[in-house]
Order: structure tokens, then sequence, then C-alpha cells
């Protein structure tokens, strides 16, 4: 029954979701159940289908447990973009810097290397990096919650432009190659690259950008569960989320647990950056995104907060996001930003069913 | 620094700053009643949608900015059916409504004008029209500050406003509608907003773009926290912040010593860093409505 009451009001915000988009879909003048069709089949038939689609499910699976963790304290982080900007630049900068990589090379004003690492050493090196960067960035507004009692929503909000802001000028004045339209930086030295899921099943063709970035995400979604619910610090976290007083009485600093979840948040938030820096374009590429740190919140809101909820409604975000393409491809009218609507829909229907699943 | 003392360089900081006067005002009212507004973002691009859909097929921009204002009273209705109604975290439930205003509109114009998120560009004369060099929504904004201002502590509406912000119990107990003030509140935030919106589409620029306000909703939520979401305070902060935009501009054509232009992202993070330590209260404190966030159950 408590199973039952859990996964009641996602499935309703999910049925609902597509009701509503279909009724869209249908005025807009296309096949609704065509149109479903495309955005749901075309992401099981073939290992190349699969590939792309836990591809997508990667950075929505860290974004969703980032953001669940915080939720889990009481606290709601609208700042995992602005986590995993920072993250992926500071990841390609270690990339570059100790990847042996010198930008500019033939031009003007080279950029040179600190050192040229082996695999064995660059690899945790810019891993370390991309959680250390989303944490530090992520533990900014639970300080100023903890000390200043200023609310994270807006100051993780204020850090997300700020992040942008910030990194889009290091890539353009500092990392960019010469001549360079695009704004990314140079690439990170191939030491640094990750392996890629094709390379140990066969038939999984090598372009399908998946990577071992993906057994990361799960592995996280068992240490989180252990960290949340097996440990004295997890308890304790959560104390402070179910009740901050009662938590206090009973000698749980709040103050602490703030920032100790806001750290870990940014850090889970900050590993998007393994798979998209390390394993998929090897550069940090200023429009990557793809807005995934605000979808952890919608994968955090529809998981329950549960690890294993977060699991399952990061695949099911990641076959709309990847049906979306087709959606646009084959039907006459409707375009891929009915993906944003389905997902605005699901946000505001478990958001207002929340108060009935409490009970 | 000559570039930037002109007359010129003063209208081009009235344009950026009339849409963040209305969203920042619309969001105090908002506010105010107790209902925080992290939606203005989508509220503006709903109106802002709105406005260019209207305008370039009625070719009246002033029909396109009625429309715009009532399509942000409807999205405003919705968000305040989630959060007074059903108690939703109004946060969470703002966030759904800015990515809803990412989706539809881009998923309307590609079906009516066959490119993907944008609209059709309207004529010239068929935009918001200036006088004296100043667009007529400018006017409007800046119109509506002492409007507010009069409304919010001068009439009785205002003062139970502000009562159901601060303490909607004792509010309920002297017989004010709680409820009833909150829909308003939000709605009017809508209405706002969305003129706001409706001025980038069909006043400053021409067409509308997927996700044209950039950030603006919160911009304009910025101004308001810098004001102490007061009125008068909010016209001064939204200035600045136009201030702030208008002087990219002529920075974006300076070159450095390098040859590179100079950094516009230092300026463009101006508003967001000046919030954040202005929330942490180093600058005076600023004090939220206190019942802000929280819903309010009539106790039986």
């Amino acid at each position: 029954m408590k199973i039952l009451r859990e996964i009641l009001s996602p499935l309703i915000a999910v049925v609902a979701a597509f009701i509503i988009g279909g009724i869209i879909v249908a005025v807009i003048g296309d096949n609704p159940f065509e149109t479903f069709g495309l955005l749901i089949g075309n992401s099981f038939g073939s290992l190349r289908d699969i590939g792309y689609m836990l591809f997508y499910a990667t950075p929505l699976i860290f974004t969703g447990l980032a953001v669940a963790v915080a939720f889990r304290c009481g606290l709601l982080n609208i700042g995992a973009e602005g986590q995993l900007y920072v993250a992926a630049f500071a990841t390609a900068w270690v990339g570059i810097k100790f990847g042996g990589v010198i930008i500019n090379a033939a031009g003007e004003n080279p950029n040179y290397p600190f050192a040229n690492l082996p695999a064995i050493l660059l690899v945790p090196l810019c891993m370390l990096t991309a959680v250390a960067a989303g944490a530090i960035w992520g533990a900014i507004p639970g300080i100023l919650k903890a000390k200043f009692g200023s609310h994270e929503v807006i100051n993780t909000i204020m850090l997300n432009f700020i992040a942008i802001a910030l990194v889009s000028y290091f890539t353009q004045y500092h990392y960019k190659v010469t001549g360079d339209a695009i704004l990314q930086t140079a690439p990170i030295g191939a030491a640094a690259h990750i392996p890629r899921i094709s390379q140990f099943i066969p038939g999984m063709p090598d372009f399908v950008p998946l990577s071992v970035a993906f057994l990361l995400a799960v592995l996280m979604c068992v240490l989180v569960y252990i960290f949340l619910w097996k440990t004295k610090w997890g308890y304790e976290l959560r104390a402070v989320g179910a009740n901050p007083s009662a938590a206090e009485y009973g000698g749980i600093s709040p103050k602490k647990q703030i920032i100790t979840a806001m750290t870990i948040s940014g850090g889970l938030a900050g590993m998007v950056a393994i798979g998209e820096v390390l394993g998929n374009r090897y550069l940090y590429y200023h429009d990557f995104s793809g807005e995934v740190g605000f979808w952890g919140i919608a994968v955090a809101l529809l998981g329950r907060n549960h690890p294993l909820g977060v699991f399952i409604a990061a695949l099911f975000f990641a076959v709309l996001l990847r049906g979306g393409i087709f959606v646009d491809a084959f039907t006459e009218y409707v375009s891929k930003d009915l993906v944003e609507v389905l997902q605005a829909t699901v946000i505001l229907f478990v958001a207002s069913l929340q108060r009935f699943s409490k009970r | 620094m000559s570039e930037i003392l002109t007359i010129a360089f003063l209208f081009s900081t009235i344009r950026f700053a009339t849409p963040l006067v209305f969203a920042a005002l619309g969001g105090m009212f908002s506010e105010r009643s107790g209902v925080i507004n992290i939606a203005l973002e989508g509220l503006m691009l709903a109106g802002a949608f709105t406005a260019a859909v209207i305008t370039f097929e009625s070719g009246n921009p002033f029909l396109g900015f009625l429309c715009a204002m009532a399509a942000g009273a409807f999205l405003a209705l919705v968000y305040a059916i989630a959060c007074i109604k059903f108690e939703a975290d109004q946060v969470v439930a703002g966030f759904g409504i800015n990515i809803l205003m990412l989706g539809l509109p881009a998923l309307l114009s590609s079906r009516i004008y066959d490119a993907s998120g944008s609209t059709e560009q309207i004529a010239k004369e068929n935009l918001l029209p200036d006088f004296l060099g100043v667009n007529v929504a400018s006017f409007l904004a800046f119109l509506l500050v002492p409007i507010c201002w009069y409304v919010l502590y001068k009439t009785p509406f205002g003062l139970r406003l502000r009562a159901v912000g601060e303490n909607p119990a004792a509010a309920d107990a002297a017989g004010v509608n709680v409820i009833r003030l909150r829909y308003t509140g939000v709605i009017l935030s809508g209405i706002l907003a969305a003129a706001g919106g409706a001025y980038l589409s069909t006043g400053q620029s021409s067409f509308f773009t997927r996700g044209m306000t950039a950030g603006r909703g919160f911009i304009a939520l910025a101004a308001l926290i810098l004001a102490k979401w007061k009125p008068v305070p909010v016209l001064f902060a939204c200035l600045f912040f136009g201030f702030m935009e208008a002087l990219t501009i002529p920075l974006a054509n300076i070159k450095m010593a390098s040859g590179e232009n100079v950094p516009v992202q230092f300026i463009q993070i101006i508003p967001y860093v000046l919030t954040i330590i202005v929330l942490a209260g180093f600058i005076g404190l600023s004090r939220a409505p206190k019942a802000l966030g929280v819903p309010y159950r009539k106790e039986k």
C-alpha cells in the first residue's frame, strides 16, 4: 500500500500530461497516437536506440539525484544548471592544462599546459575536478543559507546566471582556439577520454556517445540510497528536511546539514561533466547542457526523491527527449517542443498532488 | 565615457528598464499577498508571444497588448490554482510555468508560422508607437509606479493585500478573504508581467523568439528583492538594471589594448551578484513579506 501511494501521484501526473499533450497535438492538427508512438517508440528497437536513450538518461540521473538529495534536506536546488556548467568548464580546463594540450600552438599568445599526465592519473583527476567544482558552486548557496538565512532558491537562480557568464568569459577570452567561431574550448588531452560502452558491447555502433559515465550514474543511485537510508549522516540530513526544529532539538545542527546537502547536491550535478566532457564531446562546449540541470527538478519530482524513482524517471524523460527528435522530423506540424510541454505538465501536476500523497 | 553620457544612452536605459518595471511591479502584488512568483519569466513569455501573434494578425499593437494581458491573467490563474487551491510548492509550480512557456509558444508558432519558436516580423508602423522618442509602453510603465504605490498604501485593497502577506490568520480573523486576495495578487502579477513581455515583442523588437525574455523575469525578481518589495524603489532598481544592460552596448564596441572586445560578462553578472549580497543582508536588511511562500488553510 505504501508503494502504491508513492507511485500514484507520479502516475496520475504522467497520464494527465499525455492527455493534455494529446489534446494540444490534436488541436495543432496531428494524430496524437501517431505522435506519441514516435515519441515513445524510438528508444527500444535496437542497440543504437537503447544506447542513445541511456546517453540522454545519464545526465538526468545525476541532476535528478542532485535535486533529490537537496529536497530530502528540505532545500530546492534550482542551481544544478550553474553547478554543472562550472564543473564542465573546470573538467575541460584540467583536461587541457594537465593533458599536454597547447592552445593556439601556431598562432599568437599560445596557452601552454602545466603537465602531460598519463590516463591513469588524468582521468581520476578530471573526475575529481568535476565533483569538486560542482560541490563548491553548490556549497555557496548552502553556506549563504546557513550563515545569513538567505533563500537558496533565489541564490541558486542568481548563481546560475553568474556561472554561465563567468564560464563563457573564460572560454571566449582564454581557452578558445583562435578563429574558432563556436564558443567552445580547445579539445582536452586524449589521455582524459573515458571509454564508450560501444567498446564493450558488440553491435553497439561506436558513434553512440554512451560512455561509462552511465555506469557511474547507476552506481551513484546505489550510493545515494545507502547514504540517505543506511548511514547516520543520511539520517541526520533527512531529519532536518522532515522537521528542522525537531532535528535541532534532537542535537542535529540544521546549518551543518544544509551545507552538507548542498555540497553533495552540487557534486552530483557536477558529475554531468564526466559524461559530457570526458565521454562525449572531449571539450567544453558552451551550449552543451540542454538545460539538464532544470530537467533534474522534474526527474526528482517524478521520482519522489528516491534514487530508484529518479532512475526510472530519468529513463522516462530520456525516452521523451530522444522521441522529440523523431516527432520533429516525422510529424507534419508538431515540434519537439512538445516534450517541454509534457515536462511542464508533469511538474505542475506532481506539485499540485503533493498534498494528497503526504497523508 | 563620452559615449555613455548621451541622450541616446538615457533612452536606451529607459527602454531596457521598461519590461523590468512591468514585471517587478507585477511580482510585487503577488509576493505582497504571500505567493512567491518565480513564474514571472513564463508570464512575460506568455505576454510576448500573445502580443506578437495578435499584433501581426490584426495589425493593431494595442489589441495585441490587451490580449497579452489577458493571456497573462489566464496563465497566472492556472498558477494561482496550483499554489492556492492545491497548495503546490510555489517555487516548483512557478518553475513548471516557466518551462511550459518555453515549450508551448514554440509548439504553437511552429504550427502557425512554420518557423520553430518564432513569429513573423511585424511591420514597423504596427509596433507600439514612440512618443517624443519614448515608447508609449514605457510611459505606461513609469505611470504605473505611482499608481501601484497608491493602490498598495492608500486603498483598503492594498492594506488587506499587505496584511494577507504578513499575517493571513489575523487578516482572516478581521474578516478579510485571504484566498480571494491571493488570487487577485497573482492574477495582477500575470497581467503586469505579460504587459512587460508584450513590450519586448511588439515595442523593443518586432517579433517573438523562443525564450526571448532571456532571464528578464528573474532580473525583475532580483529588482523586487533589491527594492525590498516597495514600488518606488522598484523603479530605481529597474532603472539601475536597465542602465547595466544599456551599458553593454557601447562597451561591446570598445576594443581593449589586446584588440579583444571588453568582456561584457562582468557587467551582465552585476544584478545577480548584487541580489546575493543584498539577500545576505550586507546592504541593509531585505525582509520578505512574512507569509511569503506559506499556503493558507482556514482553520475549521
